[in-house]
């Protein structure tokens, strides 16, 4: 359990590309629009929002951002089905993925703000249990997908024992596990430091490349190249947005 | 599917391990309590024998209720719970997975240590294998049902009374029915009937259950 601590210098995430883009569980010219159809979130007797749309096509990022409260985790929480919107619905292809709730949770990788991950297992316990978990057998061995997070030499440490910033990319590894074609991500960037925020760039660059979406929550400007990205102001329109923040 | 069931077995037994401290709370209260008895009432064969079934499943009934709160507890917290219903794997046979892993944590080591209890308490060596098998049958019934209510609560912050109160009364059949088996077997009557309804109380909530935590989880969460 001690012997990690000597390689404690090591993890700087590595530049060169990850395995992604190895096995992609779709065709890259097989069509995919995912679309909100005029959402309502009401929590508390509170409008959080209302009359929310977007349309997110293949090969799509969409950034979403919005003042603290105005109910962002509350959206993506909606999207993955994991709470109930108060009105409108979300469709994969045209269809409300509530008809088929299985079919459409196996096309996503959700990571939220809580990261998933248990304090008391060691990374590569977390992840094998992530790819147990998963639609398929895993594509990529949970011991690639650490390394390609930066965490190579890490894989037996609990996690306890790692930085804020390192469970974060434990959780972010999960997304390697098993390509799926939509990434939810709340706040992908926090703890992160320079190097591990240009890691998830190029991993949603990547992503939408190959025909992938994405779909971001972050205040933070998102340097995904060529990608085509939408940025969504979600609740009342400040006057003067504070683009650097 | 099965390969997910087991890896949620695994995972939550490596992490009892990993906690045996809090694995060993309910059984050193089993322990404590069972043995506070002999103490209060005197060391008279004739009371003890008479009491010890009552005595034996209130206290396993309250050292199961006492471990249940943390069933979902951590998983809530730190995100997990939002994978496991995320996965495209019907949640409640994860779910299941998970009542099975708590109650081999907690469930089990009740009934490895009731016979030294029974014998505190002077139960005759007839009932001692009908008092084993009332806690084989009515432990994992509790498990499954309490799961339900840890479900319904564990979005709450302090749902520990709540969930006492929700699950008690979904517990007395089982208490009476077990308790009842012991007394018999102790009295030399035939036990057959309550074993049988113990049973098929267990076969019931296994397969109900599961669905039910499950949906319940879905409403926590969102």
């Amino acid at each position: 359990m001690a012997s990690h601590t000597h390689r404690q210098p090591a993890p700087a995430a590595p530049p060169g590309p990850a395995p992604e883009g190895a096995a992609r569980p779709w065709p890259a010219d097989q069509p995919a629009v995912f679309e909100a159809v005029d959402l309502a979130c009401v929590r508390r007797d509170r409008t959080l929002f209302e009359g929310f749309s977007f349309r997110l096509a293949a090969g799509e990022l969409l950034q979403i951002e919005g003042a603290n409260g105005s109910g962002k985790t509350s959206l993506l929480r909606i999207l993955c089905l994991l709470a109930l919107a108060d009105a409108g619905e979300v469709r994969w292809n045209g269809v409300n993925v509530a008809e088929d709730r299985a079919d459409y949770l196996g096309r996503l990788t959700y990571i939220g703000h809580t990261p998933g991950v248990k304090a008391d297992l060691t990374a590569l316990e977390n992840l094998q249990v992530a790819s147990a978990l998963a639609p398929d057998t895993a594509a990529c061995h949970p011991d690639d997908a650490l390394a390609a997070v930066g965490l190579a030499g890490f894989e037996d440490t609990h996690v306890r024992e790692l930085s804020a910033g390192q469970t974060r990319r434990v959780a972010l590894a999960r997304l390697l596990l098993q390509p799926t074609r939509l990434w939810i991500l709340d706040e992908p960037f926090t703890a992160l430091d320079r190097a591990g925020k240009r890691r998830v760039e190029e991993l949603l660059e990547a992503h939408c490349a190959a025909g992938g979406m994405a779909l971001i929550t972050t205040h933070q400007p998102v340097d995904v190249g060529d990608a085509a990205k939408t940025r969504i102001h979600l609740g009342p329109e400040p006057a003067a947005m504070d683009e650097a923040g | 599917m099965g390969h997910a069931f087991l890896a949620i077995l695994k995972r939550d037994l490596t992490l009892a391990l990993r906690h045996r401290s809090e694995l060993a709370n309910p059984l050193v209260f089993f322990v404590v309590v069972v043995s506070l008895f002999p103490l209060a009432l005197g060391p008279e064969q004739d009371i003890l024998t008479r009491v010890a079934p009552g005595i034996l499943w209130v206290a396993a009934l309250l050292a199961a209720t006492l471990a249940m709160d943390g069933m979902f507890r951590s998983d809530f917290e730190d995100g997990s719970l939002e994978q496991l219903l995320l996965s495209p794997h019907p949640p409640s046979v994860l779910v299941l997975a998970k009542i099975l892993a708590h109650w081999l944590a907690t469930g089990l080591p009740l009934i490895l240590i009731s016979p030294l209890l029974a014998l505190f308490l002077h139960l005759p060596g007839d009932a001692l294998g009908v008092l084993l098998a009332t806690l084989a049958l009515g432990t994992p019934t509790l498990s499954l049902v309490g799961a339900i209510g840890v479900a319904l609560t564990v979005g709450l912050r302090r749902g520990g009374l709540l969930l006492t109160l929700l699950v008690l009364p979904l517990y007395v059949p089982v208490l009476i029915f077990a308790a009842g088996a012991v007394d018999n077997a102790a009295a030399g009557f035939p036990v057959a009937g309550q074993l049988y309804f113990l049973a098929a109380v267990l076969v019931l909530a296994a397969t109900l259950a599961p669905l039910a935590t499950a949906a319940s989880l879905r409403i926590s969460l969102g």
